[in-house]
């Protein structure tokens, strides 16, 4: 699919001839992320108000208690620290961005007044600004108003690198904000920035008084007695906080939306593990919610019977994934193994990579393992089920493979493993200990069998596997095997931070400590001329086109196969109706929650 | 007696140091890493995490970064957590109460089973009793807990629907209803620690009160024709239990340190879990504290065993 494809499509959409949820589902197909076909459509003048969320209630309270399981347990609220998911969703319940994603990769605006565009004239048409007007008359907790000055102390907070604040990739990019009233204001970027919803936005995006925190910028940044004892926007006001185990809220009587909230006090419980957790949700019923249950689709089947509550799945951009290595791992080269100046003895033939992706049953893995909660695909980023990709397919085919081998002149040994020139087609396969991953393993190891390919298989502890130690050669990132399966993760709506893990700086090498994203090493020139592009081309149409190009140019070299499509499944209590969008975190849209008697 | 007690604690602080020590070092050889998850997430530039890094005095030498905790934790500093970036001291404190309470209900529970099962099946070997309470022992610690923990939330929370499964620190309840939630929480935790602790227990004191049974002065007691009730709860009993005191002693540091397996389950926000969360996210500050804690613990009622069999039996002396 190129920029002519898309323009096609997107006059479709204005002509009606496609819907605009369809749109969104064949750009998802593409590799792209719903966020990014909302700014395409955008950009075309077709503008959608935001779907509505949808809130019977007719007036606050009145809902009683709201009971969350969270299986790992929030550790810290301040949004700026907040270092996993857990502590995202806890922050959520007492802070709040300016605008969040919905289900349709839509902003809506939260602390903000409204979303910035172009026909409103608040984003600058050469991508250096854009201005944010604020909502009026939001008070914090503690009764003080909501003003400009508190959105430009977060940047100045943010970062500042001494505030060690992990938000800070969303708010170095901003040059200078400017204050143009008390309710708006005016961020400066120092280069033409496509993605502009970054700062302020979803998960990063969540503001912090400046009144509480204006003594704790920078090396102080730990002392703040509001660290522990938030004092947000939310539709929550903050009751108690015991660090890995519980966090409690009560309603905000003053909060900016007047019908919301629908529950009097909020509760979440962390710890535990997550099949417990998906129990006392689904079986017993002693919760309303359970996050990121990572469970075998079979063991939430069992559970669902028990009838108390069912299992919601939503669209993310993470991926399973295999990536074969593409340097030598067994060879030193001063003193670094799989250094980039070696190839892969075995994988630097494309027919054997041809040949690998052929063997991965990726149909049965999804039924086999992953369920209801894994969608087979044969793209980087993407959900291809119902609108597989024209450009991309999957197939498994033993046979196939054989042939291709026999062709490339792999001949079947006495012992019945390939080889040529001498160089047996034996390698070790790793990933991390995870009960679907080790069967998944077993999956492949059985197809390669029957190709003539041994394969010994390795499996690493998984806090070992996705360490940053400079000094353990078992990791990930050091990749010091042949080929490896793990999921990375989309955080974020727009695609340019995910699609830089293939650029060739971001090589993973001894001289970045291992710190590079480029974790199999994949260096292509047309792919980081592309990126370039895509950076800061500033028509979405165009920068779609580049970012399906990223995800082709990747997926065809074979080195990267994508295999599972991994989907968010959640427990939810019947009765309850709850707005999550994969876009952003589960509890972005809490105050739109309530309970249907 | 002081003269030993000076003695003692002298010999402690060495063997503390010792402990800190090579606990120390093995965190820091140990893989992982407390910005594991930063690594995965691509918003996070890596300068940040090395800044962290650099910030928490991760880079340092291990054996500076050892000297700067041991000075620091003498002068009460315990350092913050790196996941919570709170002080250490106060997660502690936090979740001692918690603690105290499942565990040392447990452990009381415990002792309330084994002392009478244990003598009873002592006074009459062999017979019928004694064999249900061996066979009961034996099941009893030979089951673990992490599979009576989820027999029990199998049969009361999800066949039976009586008992809740989550165990929650604040109970939004009050009054009656608060202490009737509290209770009702801690039973299938405090059944499965104190069921197994009392297993085990049973079989130390009857094979006590079998040595001291059969010994001449109990028979000279029930032949001066003394009360059996008395011959048992005056002399043999009160003999028996020295070493069944001992292992008790030895056991309490376990009611601060918690029960890592039964609190994962039953999601106790105690000492436990804090342990085993902190190990998860390579939280060394947090591994460190707690793991001396109990150590000085081990070291302390080590202490107070060997004075309480002095003061049992006096035919120990101490020099």
């Amino acid at each position: 699919m190129n920029e002519r494809d898309l323009r096609h499509q997107i006059a479709d959409v204005k002509a009606g001839r496609l819907s605009r949820r369809e749109f969104v589902q064949r750009m998802i197909a593409v590799g792209l992320t719903a966020p990014m076909a909302g700014a395409m459509l955008a950009h075309s003048g077709i503008a959608v108000a935001a779907e509505a969320i949808p809130y019977k209630p007719t007036k606050a309270g009145g809902g009683g208690p709201l009971k969350l399981l969270l299986w790992q347990a929030p550790t810290l609220l301040n949004p700026h620290f907040a270092v996993g998911t857990k502590d995202q969703e806890a922050c959520r319940l007492f802070y709040e961005p300016l605008a969040g994603w919905d289900k349709e990769g839509n902003l809506v605006p939260i602390l903000a007044a409204e979303i910035p565009s172009p026909e409103n004239g608040s984003l600058a048409a050469d991508g250096l600004s854009v201005t944010w007007k604020l909502k009026q008359g939001v008070k914090w907790h503690d009764g003080k108003p909501f003003t400009a000055d508190d959105v430009i102390f977060n940047w100045e907070y943010a970062n500042n690198p001494e505030t060690s604040a992990v938000s800070i990739g969303s708010y170095k990019n901003v040059k200078q904000i400017e204050k143009i009233d008390d309710y708006t204001v005016k961020l400066i970027f120092p280069q033409p920035t496509p993605f502009w919803a970054d700062a302020f936005v979803a998960s990063y995006g969540p503001i912090i008084p400046k009144h509480l925190f204006a003594d704790y910028i920078g090396a102080k940044s730990r002392e703040a007695p509001a660290n522990l004892k938030p004092v947000g926007t939310g539709p929550y006001v903050f009751v108690d906080f015991k660090p890995g185990d519980t966090v409690a809220g009560k309603r905000n009587p003053d909060y900016h939306v007047p019908t919301q909230p629908y529950f009097d006090t909020v509760e979440i419980k962390g710890g535990g593990d997550a099949v417990s957790a998906a129990r006392a949700v689904l079986q017993t019923g002693e919760y309303d919610y359970a996050y990121n249950l990572q469970v075998e689709d079979e063991i939430l089947t069992k559970l669902e019977a028990g009838g108390q509550g069912k299992t919601e799945l939503t669209l993310t951009g993470n991926i399973e994934y295999i990536g074969l290595n593409v340097t030598d791992p067994n060879v030193e080269v001063d003193g670094e193994k799989a250094s980039l100046k070696t190839k892969h003895p075995l994988f630097s033939d494309p027919e054997v990579r041809k040949a690998i992706n052929l063997l991965i049953d990726r149909t049965s893995v999804q039924k086999f393992i992953y369920g209801r909660a894994g969608v087979a695909t044969p793209n980087f980023l993407n959900n291809p089920e119902r609108f597989r990709s024209k450009n991309n397919t999957f197939e498994f085919s033993i046979e196939k493979a054989n042939q291709i081998l026999d062709a490339a002149g792999w001949k079947k040994g006495s012992s019945g493993v390939r080889e040529k020139d001498g160089k047996p087609l034996k390698f070790v396969f790793q990933t991390s200990i995870n009960g679907p991953r080790q069967k998944n393993q077993a999956i492949i190891k059985q197809a390669f069998q029957k190709a003539g390919i041994e394969v010994e298989l390795k499996s690493v502890v998984a806090s070992v596997f996705f360490s940053s130690d400079v000094a353990n050669p078992d990791t990930y990132s050091h990749f010091y095997c042949d080929m490896q399966m793990y999921q990375t993760t989309m955080p974020q709506a727009d695609p340019q931070f995910f699609m830089n893990q293939f650029v060739s700086t971001e090589a993973a090498t001894k001289e970045n400590k291992w710190q590079g994203r480029n974790i199999c090493r994949w260096q292509n020139k047309e792919y980081d001329e592309t990126y370039k592009l895509a950076q800061s081309e500033l028509d979405p149409v165009k920068r779609a086109a580049h970012f399906i190009k990223l995800n082709d140019l990747v997926v065809r070299d074979n080195y990267v196969l994508p295999e599972i499509n991994r989907l968010n499944a959640i427990g939810v209590k019947n009765g309850m109706s709850l707005y999550k969008s994969g876009w952003d975190n589960d509890l972005a849209f809490i105050a739109s929650w309530y309970r249907a008697s | 007696m002081g003269n030993y007690l000076l003695r003692r604690l002298i010999v402690a602080v060495p063997s503390l140091l010792g402990i800190s020590l090579i606990l120390f070092v093995l965190l820091a050889l140990a893989p992982g890493d407390p910005f594991g998850e930063l690594a995965s997430n691509p918003n996070v530039p890596p300068e940040v995490r090395e800044a962290l890094r650099a910030k928490f005095g991760m880079n340092d030498p291990i054996m500076l970064r050892y000297l700067h905790w041991l000075v620091a934790m003498f002068q009460g500093d315990w350092g913050f957590s790196f996941a919570s970036r709170v002080n250490v001291d106060s997660l502690i404190l936090q979740r001692i109460p918690t603690t105290l309470y499942v565990v040392g209900t447990a452990q009381i529970l415990a002792l309330a089973v084994a002392l009478p099962v244990g003598v009873l099946a002592a006074r009459r070997p062999y017979s019928i009793f004694d064999q249900i309470a061996n066979t009961f022992a034996f099941i009893g610690f030979s089951l673990p807990t992490f599979f009576t923990g989820l027999l029990l939330i199998l049969i009361f929370s999800v066949n039976l629907g009586w008992l809740p499964f989550v165990y929650r620190a604040d109970l939004s309840a009050t009054g009656w209803q608060w202490w009737w939630e509290s209770i009702k929480q801690a039973i299938m935790p405090v059944m499965v620690l104190g069921l197994y602790q009392a297993a085990s227990y049973t079989r130390y004191v009857r094979s006590a009160v079998l040595d001291v049974i059969k010994l001449d002065y109990v028979t000279t007691a029930r032949s001066k024709g003394l009360d059996e009730r008395k011959v048992i709860i005056k002399h043999v009993v009160r003999n028996a239990l020295i070493p069944v005191v001992t292992l008790v002693a030895l056991q309490m540091p376990t009611v601060f340190g918690g029960a890592i397996v039964t609190e994962q389950i039953f999601r106790i926000p105690g000492i436990g879990s804090l342990l085993i969360s902190a190990i998860l996210a390579n939280d060394t500050p947090v591994i460190m504290a707690v793991t001396f804690v109990f150590a000085c613990l081990v070291v302390l009622f080590n202490l107070i065993a060997d004075i309480l069999y002095g003061w049992l039996d006096p035919r120990i002396s101490f020099r």
